[in-house]
């Protein structure tokens, strides 16, 4: 227990001393929601979609975690080049709590960030639909943490270096988030977005939160709460077995 | 006196490259032991072996009477280690770089505090354990980690080249240190170097690593005798051949080389 905690303060502590990139990872999800919320808000309301930036913050929620999350994963590459990953190796520490101790740390750091997120909102006007349901929000923000914190571990257990890490914000990340449902209403699209969508795990991240804080989840909550789960669990056992694969 | 490390045809192949052939030798406890031989030699592949990081392809090991292997656990509260690169998060202070490691080894609370006190004073970063290791010199880090393998009192002292880069001040500093442990805390230290005057000063015995394996074994004196050579550096020239590794090394070797070259 007290390794994982160890774990998982560093992982807190390094998040908070790096500045720079809360500054970044704040500065990206308010842009999105003046640009797009204030841009489209008007078109959004004459076709009759009602308030976008109530539609629009649940995406924006979700986007920040996901980046925040899967960052937090590929940081063990970072330990893997700078060594630091060898002195937790050769620790008297099963390899699962290592695994376990940084993806809650990951996850922590990214779950803060959709909370920040979600204070910043209030900014541009957004109000969450009901006060009862705020944990159940929390949850939906925990669960998309943990999914995306271990997508991130089962990469950098496989990645030698950051060469690859632009390749998986353009190729994985950036389609994850475009394609999830985020930015726009998944009713009435063509069958094959649609489609995509459904695979697409961040889909029902943001449809949970949307059904939490705001109105109207097109898959429904419940579905949305198991889809997230079930998927949670395969990553976090796909990134334990590659973190257990790793040799330096 | 027993057997701390034994070793008996122990062997590691990457896909075609042999990179320790059966090797076999023992490091008695309480030992000076150096591990020497030219660069791509096999020396840090043994030890991540020992040090459970690297799976043998085969052959015997035991660490403190445990098989790296199989006892992991047992075998890893057992030693400590200062890796040949740098294994330091630089984004936190000494100390809780300190207490980072005294936490993985469950090294308890008073204790730990009290053993990071004293091992911080003696490689004299007490004052500087509130910074961050970022803005250490090499030779300050390479202290702090030596600092850090001890707090969890082990039985055997792996280091991997550890005077590497530093001035000869510092160098002297630390093997005076290590010299001091070996003595009063019985610590069998098990260290590579290519300073052959180090090896000399500090090492009870040597074994020599060459292509992956040992060619010759034996205290200082011992192998200046079998070569017929009056300084350990001439034995070792002897034994290892004149020719620099680069020009004949192979393009794996090549390759190794210059991945170390560049990580430095």
């Amino acid at each position: 227990m007290s390794a994982i905690y160890i774990l998982w303060l560093r992982q807190l502590k390094r998040y908070f001393r790096s500045r720079s990139r809360i500054i970044g990872s704040l500065a990206q999800p308010l842009l999105f929601l003046l640009a797009l919320g204030f841009g489209f808000g008007p078109i959004y309301q004459r076709a009759g979609g009602g308030n976008y930036i109530e539609f629009l913050t649940p995406g924006v929620i979700a986007m920040s975690i996901i980046f925040t999350a899967i960052f937090s994963g590929i940081e063990i590459i970072w330990d893997k080049q700078f060594g630091f990953l060898k002195e937790t190796l050769v620790a008297p520490v099963s390899r699962l709590n290592i695994m376990l101790g940084r993806t809650l740390g990951g996850a922590t750091v990214a779950s803060l960030q959709g909370i920040i997120v979600f204070l910043i909102s209030f900014i541009v006007g957004f109000r969450p639909v009901s006060l009862i349901l705020l944990p159940l929000a929390l949850i939906f923000i925990v669960l998309t943490a943990l999914l995306f914190t271990a997508v991130g571990t089962a990469i950098a257990s496989i990645l030698e270096d950051m060469q690859g890490f632009q390749l998986i914000m353009n190729f994985l990340v950036m389609p994850l988030f475009f394609l999830s449902g985020a930015l726009f209403p998944l009713q009435g699209l063509p069958k094959a977005l649609i489609t995509v969508a459904q695979l697409d795990p961040l889909s029902y991240s943001v449809d949970g939160l949307r059904g939490t804080l705001a109105n109207g989840a097109h898959f429904g909550v419940p579905v949305d709460f198991t889809v997230l789960t079930i998927v949670a669990a395969f990553f976090l056992a796909t990134g334990s077995y590659l973190f257990f694969k790793i040799e330096i | 006196m027993n057997n701390i490390i034994e070793v008996k045809n122990l062997t590691k192949k990457f896909e075609d490259l042999v990179a320790v052939d059966n090797i076999s030798f023992v490091v008695k406890e309480g030992e000076i032991f150096a591990f020497v031989g030219p660069n791509g030699a096999g020396k840090t592949t043994t030890i991540k072996m020992l040090t459970t990081l690297l799976h043998p392809t085969s052959g015997e090991m035991k660490l403190n009477g445990c098989n790296p292997v199989i006892d992991k656990n047992e075998v890893r509260h057992s030693f400590g280690i200062v890796f040949q690169d740098p294994s330091l998060d630089d984004e936190l202070t000494a100390y809780e770089n300190m207490e980072f490691h005294g936490v993985l080894y469950k090294v308890p609370k008073d204790l730990r505090r009290k053993r990071i006190e004293e091992l911080l004073k003696f490689v004299e970063l007490w004052d500087r354990r509130n910074d961050l290791v970022k803005h250490f010199s090499g030779g300050m880090k390479r202290r702090l980690e030596i600092a850090r393998g001890l707090i969890h009192h082990p039985k055997v002292l792996f280091l991997d080249e550890p005077t590497l880069g530093l001035d000869p001040q510092t160098r002297s500093h630390i093997w005076n240190y290590i010299k001091d442990l070996n003595k009063e805390e019985k610590m069998t230290v098990f260290f590579t170097t290519h300073y052959i005057e180090e090896v000399e000063r500090v090492a009870q015995r040597v074994a020599i690593i060459d292509h992956g394996k040992i060619i010759a074994e034996g205290s200082p004196a011992e192998l200046e005798e079998q070569t017929n050579t009056s300084s350990l550096e001439d034995a070792f020239l002897e034994l290892t051949g004149r020719t620099i590794r680069e020009e004949e090394a192979s393009p794996v070797d090549h390759l190794r080389m210059r991945r170390r070259m560049r990580r430095r």
